[in-house]
């Protein structure tokens, strides 16, 4: 371009573009701003926001699975078993509650809001919600308590528990020894029998070391008792049912 | 309005402190509307809301800022020149002020009309150079010195059109005296020398385009000595921190900050003068007196600080070789150009 022309059109260039410029600010100047004045004025969160985490602890049953999915170890749950005579109620979903929950802390500060926690719960009780302004001056009023029972009630369930499985081993050192003199009456009597039964027996020796014959009846033991002595408490609900 | 404190007060000293005072008067509340305005708008241009909670809207914050500058810890690094730096912001500050000596306010009230006014605020200003030089040496800091020698640099270069555009009002009106300019363009808006002054029609269209672009000149320059976005560069931020009061602060620092908006208003005022008639009402005598003309020429005046700060908020800082590039090659030929013409016109 022709420098005197590339001069003049500079010149134009220059002065026109400040005055657009200056047109686009001045439009600017009417348009309603798009500030939210925040502590005052909130803006609407996504639905599924995921901000503060609660817990319903009506309806928890103290299964331990939000704890194990999360990432960041941020949830820590202690479960005591209750009796069968305690009634512990059922949750909102139905489900029959068998655990006492002394404690159930989530670690906000820990917290990476990843939301892992709330799929695996069989009853819904801990759930994302949308309050996010929970700044705390210090750290350990971020470690949130949701469990509701009382020092002295944990302190009862507890000795409650204690004594119901004392019970339950004795239970099962009774049934162990009705086992083990079963068992020893079994290989005095009949003699006869173990012709039949030893071509299927025999292998199993052979496949473990011969040293396993001694541990073997014990380990064999708790097996047969396994729905009389073990679980007692588990099976008891439905029983109840 | 001299006449009249003497009247009511004597011929004694009371009446010259009064007339001198009475500029500063103007200048701290007009400073405080300023700040806060210049944030209003900066902040609607970009769609945001400035001050919400400093009183009704953040009408508050001027003072709240005020008040913060002065609790402040006045600061003066140990290897700084200590006079220097001292004397400095006084110095900007004078600078300024003085320039309100002759400032019209009404044709009642003008602290010195002086027959070569403008000339007198072309010199006088220059004063502030010298502040903001002193400013900048003193504070013995790399950034202060460069923002200090660009300012210095950038206000010598934009003189030189500007005083080439006050020379052509001059050569139409025959006079220096700001008073007398506005006087020159009284009785409506059709005699502001923006639209050619009180000529006979031919002379008028013709006079209209040159004084067009001598008021766009004048007020280009008028920015670049106020060191205003988009000539901040003295102290553009991103390149010398905050320029040649980086090392000020509290009161030092407010009166730099206090120069920089009474410089504001000072050059709007003299565009205001120049080619807006000044004090005289729009409507000639309708709306005009002692009282109203004050109100039209800080009316005007304020329009255009705003515009200034329109512009501020619109344009991005020029580089330093662009703007050595409008200021000697764009705006000194083109305002040597329509002085040349204007002169012819006003001969013919």
């Amino acid at each position: 371009m022709n420098p005197v022309k590339e001069y003049f059109n500079g010149v134009y260039l220059g002065v026109k573009t400040a005055l657009i410029g200056m047109r686009v600010t001045f439009s600017h100047l009417f348009t309603p701003a798009v500030t939210i004045q925040y502590p005052t004025q909130k803006m609407k969160l996504p639905e599924r926001a995921r901000n503060r985490l609660y817990v319903n602890m009506d309806d928890c049953i103290g299964c331990d699975q939000c704890s194990m999915a999360c990432p960041v170890d941020c949830i820590t749950i202690e479960t005591i078993k209750s009796t069968p005579e305690d009634n512990l109620g059922v949750t909102s979903t139905g489900q029959k509650k068998r655990l006492h929950v002394p404690v159930f802390d989530i670690d906000i500060a820990k917290c990476c809001y990843c939301g892992l926690c709330v799929p695996p719960c069989p009853t819904e009780c801990i759930k994302m919600t949308d309050v996010y302004e929970f700044a705390e001056f210090d750290r350990h009023n971020l470690i949130y308590s949701f469990a509701t029972m009382t020092p002295a009630e944990i302190e009862t369930a507890r000795v409650k528990a204690k004594k119901m499985e004392e019970e339950a081993a004795a239970k099962k050192a009774a049934a162990a020894k009705a086992a083990a003199e079963a068992k020893l009456k079994m290989a005095q009597a009949p003699a006869a029998q173990s012709a039949t039964t030893s071509p299927v027996a025999a292998p199993q020796p052979q496949q473990s070391a011969p040293v396993q014959v001694g541990p073997l009846p014990v380990s064999a033991q708790p097996k047969a008792d396994q729905p009389t002595a073990e679980n007692p408490p588990a099976d008891a609900g439905p029983k109840q049912e | 309005m001299e006449q009249f404190l003497t009247s009511l007060l004597g011929d004694t000293i009371w009446v010259h402190i009064i007339m001198g005072a009475l500029p500063l008067v103007f200048i701290l509340p007009y400073a405080l509307v300023t700040i806060y305005l210049e944030m209003k708008i900066a902040a609607h241009m970009q769609d945001r809301l400035a001050y919400m909670r400093t009183g009704w809207h953040g009408t508050l914050q001027p003072f709240a800022d005020i008040l913060k500058l002065l609790q402040k810890e006045d600061t003066i690094p140990t290897a700084a020149d200590k006079i220097l730096f001292l004397l400095s912001p006084y110095i900007v500050f004078t600078g300024t002020y003085a320039a309100f000596a002759v400032l019209p306010f009404s044709k009642a009230y003008i602290g010195s009309d002086l027959n070569i006014g403008v000339f007198y605020i072309v010199a006088v200003s220059s004063l502030v150079v010298v502040g903001l030089l002193m400013a900048g040496w003193a504070s013995n800091n790399k950034w202060s010195l460069f923002g200090a020698l660009r300012s210095a640099a950038q206000i010598v270069s934009y003189e030189i059109p500007s005083a080439f555009a006050i020379l052509a009002v001059i050569m139409i009106t025959g006079t220096m005296s700001l008073n007398s300019i506005s006087d020159f363009q009284s009785s409506g808006i059709q005699n502001w020398l923006i639209f050619g002054g009180p000529f006979p029609m031919g002379k008028k269209l013709l006079l209209f385009p040159f004084m067009l672009i001598m008021f766009v000149i004048y007020y280009v320059a008028s920015m670049a000595e106020v060191n205003r976005t988009p000539f901040d560069i003295p102290e553009a931020e991103s390149e010398l921190v905050q320029g040649y009061n980086t090392e000020f602060s509290g009161m030092k620092f407010a009166m730099f900050y206090l120069s920089e908006y009474a410089n504001l208003f000072v050059v709007s005022a003299i565009v205001t003068v120049l080619f807006f008639g000044g004090w005289a009402s729009p409507f000639g005598t309708f709306m005009s007196g002692p009282g109203w003309d004050a109100f039209w020429f800080i009316t005007k005046g304020m329009f255009f600080v705003c515009v200034n700060i329109w512009l501020r908020w619109t344009l991005p800082r020029l580089r330093v070789d662009q703007l050595m590039y409008v200021s000697w090659k764009v705006l000194t030929p083109f305002a040597l150009f329509c002085v040349l013409a204007i002169g012819l016109i006003v001969v013919w």
